[in-house]
């Protein structure tokens, strides 16, 4: 026990001690802050403000478009012929034609700055509404103050009723983000530091190093030491690029002054453009997080982080132990690689319906439920048996692997020269000590 | 007293059979060694005694005690087919290595600093291994071999890669280690070495052993009871003072100098026939051809195998 521990030290201190490492960890968190922020600051820096002559040949329009921080109307009382002649002398950046209402086609917009699909989307919204208020006076001889009194703002509130008829509401958007963004990571753990453990084990075959080391210690202590030293270098790199990303994130908010009321512009523009209501986002972030499992969450996003690392990490150390070089891994990595990307691509239909039969058989097998389960857990659907089932499974799935893996690794560190297949590796399977 | 015995012991992998009924003894404090061409089952036999295998069949004592993995630590392995750690300094590596032995930090330290000055290389400490020649990397390996000092120690090929002053140092420390209490399995292809520090031998060959014992009864069983005898005077003189025990087998004249091999049989001495030649014709040498180990292996291998050497088998 004291020699695994060595050797998980060692694996460790290595690599948390390459420079490779330390850039990594540096740059990993300004990336990711960079993603997050650079949207929101080129939303508030950038004040996309267009001037637009409208020119209402139907005379329906006359103050009907409202002024925001982007756009600004103005009723042009001449020609179009005119006012295009002047687009470039004048202050307008654009002018708005509108011709007849009976086709929509006859609406038409001539810029010099070209307009985002929000603000186009809000002009239409509002030719629209003016056309259907007009119809409705016409027709059905209402007035502009009733309709206007008519003015619906739905939304669509989710709530679940268990068997002991338990309310809890829940926010869809909230849940997809959350079971993707840790499948994601999931995702990424196993990739890149299972292939690390692949990697290390090829390393120590080649520089032959290893039969130094098997004749001090069993090669399965050399293999347990070695995954699990990299899951931990992999834990503390995921441990520092979230302290640093919220460092940075803070501090970068601070200095450039990006605050909430800049975050609900954008959440306006985004309601504009027919997206979903989020202009608090941070009320609705806390008032959809209570409605989270947010402990079930933690635990089981912990129990499928390490339990998926560890099932795929065994299966990379055994072909690393089965090859001489990492150009012959191809054969081997399909049928481990397959799996994993299939769960990845397969996590968006599971979303759309999280209790479908799909998402209930991937989440129980072994190889695809470290990701799939974890999309479904947020939505609060999984049955607890389903969870202990699928638990169970991936710690049987996990000692399976490892015990294949040992066998595998066993006589594969000491073979060289040798072009393995299939039909030997399932013979090693088989060799006794 | 025995330090290792290996019993009865079997061992196949899938079709291939590495180790068939093969016994062996190694004497306390001598150097004993393991000859056998590429694939005749040293380096299984070799990964027995170091647990990284078992063997499907036999037993294996260490001190009278069945092999067990508290031995590990008293066992020092030098594989012929070794490396380090590229990317990790020497000093690093070296304590990592002697850790897994089960040697303490500090303890490792102590010795590693007395090895580092005896070769002269307290200078590598921080130095990567892939910064060092093959030869300087041979010696880190042997020092982190021989760091713990074990009772057995197993070299395989210990001088592959050394230049001949390197290969008599590390040939000085291994006959030192022995004077200390050491014992040490030697696995070699160079002869001439084993006829200058080995004790004992086991040749084995097909995974079979086919001969063993002292060096030096080994090469009185090979001796061929020929000698060479050089003169001044006349042949025929010669030849009338030798009686039907002995058979010349050649002779040539070199000037004035006769050079005659003869072949002694059991009942005839040499003592007795120098006596009668000695007043016949001046005799300047005599001197007894005994067949090098080198003769011994390529002569014991192909009574075996008289075909040519087989391939190296996949488990080397």
């Amino acid at each position: 026990m004291n020699k695994i521990k060595l050797i998980i030290a060692r694996e460790y201190l290595t690599r948390v001690k390459k420079t490779s490492f330390i850039v990594m960890t540096l740059l990993g968190p300004l990336l990711m802050a960079g993603l997050m922020i650079v949207p929101i600051w080129l939303a508030t820096k950038d004040k996309d403000l267009q001037r637009i002559e409208v020119i209402d040949t139907t005379g329906l329009f006359i103050k009907m478009f409202d002024n925001t921080s982007e756009l600004q109307f103005a009723d042009g009382f001449r020609s179009i012929e005119k006012a295009k002649a002047d687009l470039y002398e004048g202050d307008f950046t654009a002018i708005l034609h509108i011709e007849s209402v009976k086709k929509g086609s006859d609406v038409t917009m001539f810029y010099k700055k070209q307009p985002g699909i929000s603000t186009i989307a809000k002009i239409e919204r509002t030719i629209e509404n003016v056309i259907r208020s007009a119809e409705m006076q016409r027709q059905f001889k209402v007035t502009k103050e009733q309709i206007s009194d008519i003015q619906p703002n739905i939304t669509v509130k989710p709530i679940s009723i268990d068997a002991e008829g338990d309310e809890e509401s829940k926010n869809v958007a909230i849940m997809t983000g959350i079971g993707f963004f840790a499948a994601i990571l999931i995702y990424f753990f196993i990739f890149m530091y299972g292939i690390q453990i692949m990697r290390g084990v090829i390393e120590e075959k080649t520089s032959r190093i290893v039969e130094i080391i098997i004749s001090s210690v069993k090669p399965f202590e050399l293999m347990m030491g070695k995954i699990l030293g990299i899951a931990l270098v992999g834990l503390t790199q995921f441990l520092l690029w979230s302290i640093l990303t919220g460092a940075i994130y803070s501090v970068i908010m601070s200095v450039f002054g990006v605050d909430a009321s800049a975050m609900s512009q954008s959440a306006d523009m985004m309601k504009e453009a027919g997206m979903p209501d989020i202009s608090n986002p941070l009320q609705i972030l806390s008032e959809g997080l209570e409605s989270l499992p947010i402990f079930q969450i933690f635990i089981s996003f912990l129990f499928y982080f390490i339990g998926g690392y560890l099932l795929y990490g065994a299966l990379l150390a055994a072909i690393g132990s089965a090859v001489d070089s990492e150009a012959d891994t191809q054969q081997f990595m399909m049928p481990i690689t397959i799996p994993l990307i299939f769960s990845f691509v397969v996590a968006q239909t599971v979303v759309e319906n999280p209790d479908g039969p799909m998402a209930f058989w991937l989440s129980l097998c072994p190889l695809t439920s470290p990701i799939i389960m974890m999309v479904r857990i947020p939505f609060g659907g999984v049955a607890a048996w389903e969870l202990i089932l699928s638990m169970i499974l991936l710690i049987l799935g996990f000692l399976g692997a490892t015990w294949m893996a040992a066998k595998i690794y066993r006589t594969g560190i000491l073979m060289y020269g040798k072009k393995v297949t299939y039909k030997e590796l399932w013979k090693w399977l088989f060799y006794k000590g | 007293m025995d330090l290792l015995q290996v019993k009865r012991v079997y061992k196949s992998y899938a079709e291939h059979k590495a180790l068939h009924n093969l016994s062996l003894h190694v004497k306390e404090q001598s150097i004993f060694g393991l000859l056998g061409p590429n694939g005749a089952g040293k380096t299984t036999l070799i990964r027995i005694i170091n647990q990284i295998t078992g063997p499907d069949k036999g037993e294996v004592f260490f001190q009278k005690e069945k092999l067990a993995p508290k031995h590990i630590a008293q066992i020092g392995y030098l594989p012929e087919e070794r490396g380090l750690y590229k990317k990790m300094k020497v000093g690093e590596q070296a304590l990592y290595l002697a850790q897994l032995k089960g040697m303490s930090k500090s303890e490792a330290k102590k010795k590693l600093k007395y090895w580092f000055e005896k070769f002269e290389i307290d200078g590598w400490w921080d130095k990567k291994i892939e910064e060092l020649s093959k030869g300087m990397a041979q010696k880190i390996q042997f020092i982190t071999t021989v760091l713990h000092e074990p009772k057995l120690l197993i070299l395989d090929e210990p001088f592959s890669g050394f230049d001949p002053i390197n290969t008599n140092l590390i040939k000085k420390e291994i006959l030192e280690l022995r004077e200390k209490g050491s014992t040490i399995i030697f696995s070699t292809h160079n002869m001439e070495s084993v006829e200058e520090i080995c004790d004992d031998i086991a040749l084995i060959n097909k995974s079979k052993k086919i001969l063993e014992g002292k060096v030096s009864e080994v090469k009185e069983a090979f001796k061929s009871n020929i000698f060479e005898i050089v003169f001044v005077g006349n042949m025929m003189a010669f030849s009338n003072a030798l009686w039907t025990a002995f058979e010349i087998l050649d002779k040539k004249q070199i000037e004035n100098k006769i050079y005659v091999k003869i072949r002694a049989t059991k009942s005839s001495d040499v003592n007795e026939l120098l006596k009668i030649i000695i007043s016949q014709v001046q005799v300047l040498s005599v001197n007894e051809i005994t067949p090098s180990m080198n003769d011994i292996f390529i002569q014991k291998v192909q009574e075996v195998m008289p075909e040519t050497l087989e391939e190296e088998a996949d488990f080397e």
